[in-house]
């Protein structure tokens, strides 16, 4: 598969949230406003883009030459975890606020099972170190889209009459399934009709 | 062997991610002003949440940065407020302690009972239920929603079923005032002595027929006595704690009903 497939791939085809249902939880959690959606999404990317790296430097360096496969899973939490603490660490540096704003859904990143999923993803998938660069940060940028788009109807919906027993996070959750139902319209045949397969 | 190969894989792996963090938090620490880190251990640690902030490190962090005074705690006080000042180098207004209070006395004796609740012991549960088993539609429900949520343990259930506040134990966070379905528990100044213990807004006669120690709005307490602290609003008298308390005595000895109380 071409690179811009692999993109036009987890972006649209295979979306994280919408079509694969991985991280709902910050999903949902942040998405209250469209600041920290896009903070929230930034470091998700951020998160993914260099996992897929260091797990596929982790897996080709020490998995794969010691016939270690079957350790991949403890491997991988192991980088995602550390790498997620660096983020923390840069992001309470850089910006304070946004360190608040994201509060306790920053180190619940290690348990995202996105950043997870596009680890397993590459190595069952076989890609090479660029190829899997590019599908983890096409999945951070799904995520990224999804969530935006979230907060932004949700925002619409704090000025909506919603009766009282859908406010809050029982609408948002029906919003996210018209949102799924829209992104059922991507598939396979996008990338045929595209001549990149 | 493959099982000591995987063991220092991931071994040396966890080093390396190790390291790496250890240098990274040496690189990219974030310095704090020793003014904040002294408030926060200054703090009392209840994270009760009175002050209106998250929690006792979420309100030293806004004292610090000015967004709110530092006379907030109750837990700590005036002894707390005056040490937050001295850290900051500000004068500090030190607010009065306020410690909650039930304005009501009614009991299984005294009030009407509409009909016998069984349901969960929980006054909001026992509330939806046609505003409750007793008479009085803005009584206390006595199931004790308050005690289960008093962290300092200041409320307790005497021995004729009316909820007690101890006043010395009460460390004033307001989460009893605010789970109460009838506001009947508030808070009143610590050093305030007289107070007419009942919150029942309806006319003297609607009273009277559900409880024996509700206040009925006569306005003795308000007529009888010069200078009287209290003043009957909508057949409910209450106690202004800005006025002179010379008076009360004698306002709660005029008290028809007997339902000005003296808080022990």
């Amino acid at each position: 598969m071409s690179y811009i497939g692999i993109v036009i791939t987890y972006v649209f085809i295979q979306n994280f949230i919408l079509v694969q249902f991985m991280g709902l939880c910050p999903f949902i959690g942040v998405s209250k406003n469209s600041e920290s959606a896009i903070g929230m999404g930034v470091a998700v990317t951020f998160v993914t883009a260099i996992t897929s790296v260091v797990c596929w430097g982790v897996s080709h360096l020490f998995l794969i030459p010691f016939d270690l496969e079957y350790l991949q899973t403890i491997a991988y939490i192991l980088v995602i975890a550390a790498l997620v603490q660096l983020v923390e660490m840069i992001i309470r540096k850089m910006s304070p606020g946004l360190y608040q704003a994201l509060g306790i859904y920053l180190p619940l990143i290690t348990t995202n099972c996105a950043v997870l999923g596009i680890a397993v993803i590459n190595a069952d998938n076989g890609y090479n170190l660029l190829e899997s660069f590019l599908a983890g940060l096409s999945a951070g940028l799904g995520f990224t889209m999804a969530i935006v788009l979230m907060s932004n109807i949700r925002e619409k919906l704090d000025m909506t009459p919603v009766r009282k027993v859908f406010q809050g996070v029982p609408i948002a959750f029906i919003s996210a399934g018209l949102m799924a139902l829209a992104f059922m319209m991507f598939d396979q045949s996008l990338l045929t009709n595209l001549h990149l397969v | 062997m493959s099982v000591v190969i995987a063991f220092l894989i991931v071994g040396i792996l966890g080093l390396i991610l190790g390291f790496g963090l250890a240098v990274a938090d040496k690189k990219l620490a974030v310095e704090k002003d020793p003014k904040l880190e002294e408030l926060e251990a200054a703090m009392p640690g209840a994270n009760c949440g009175g002050c209106g902030y998250a929690g006792c490190q979420a309100y030293a962090e806004a004292v610090y940065s000015g967004k709110a005074p530092a006379g907030l705690c109750s837990p700590g006080g005036a002894a707390l407020a005056e040490k937050m000042g001295s850290i900051l180098g500000i004068e500090v207004e030190v607010k009065e302690r306020m410690v909650a209070f039930v304005f009501c006395r009614g009991n299984g004796e005294v009030t009407k009972t509409d009909y016998e609740y069984r349901g969960m012991g929980d006054c909001n549960a026992a509330a939806l239920l046609q505003g409750g088993p007793i008479g009085c539609k803005e009584g206390c429900l006595h199931l004790g929603s308050c005690i289960a949520v008093c962290p300092s343990g200041a409320i307790s259930k005497d021995e004729k079923g009316n909820i007690v506040v101890d006043k010395e134990k009460c460390i004033g966070c307001g989460k009893c005032t605010a789970v109460c379905p009838n506001h009947v528990i508030r808070m009143v100044p610590y050093a305030q002595e007289w107070i007419c213990a009942c919150s029942n807004h309806e006319p003297g006669g609607k009273v009277r027929k559900a409880c024996q120690v509700g206040c009925i709005g006569c306005k003795m307490c308000e007529t009888k006595v010069a200078d009287s602290p209290f003043k009957v609003e909508s057949f409910l008298s209450s106690n202004d704690w800005n006025m002179d308390q010379s008076n009360a005595a004698a306002a709660a000895e005029v008290c028809p009903q007997k339902c000005i109380v003296r808080r022990s």
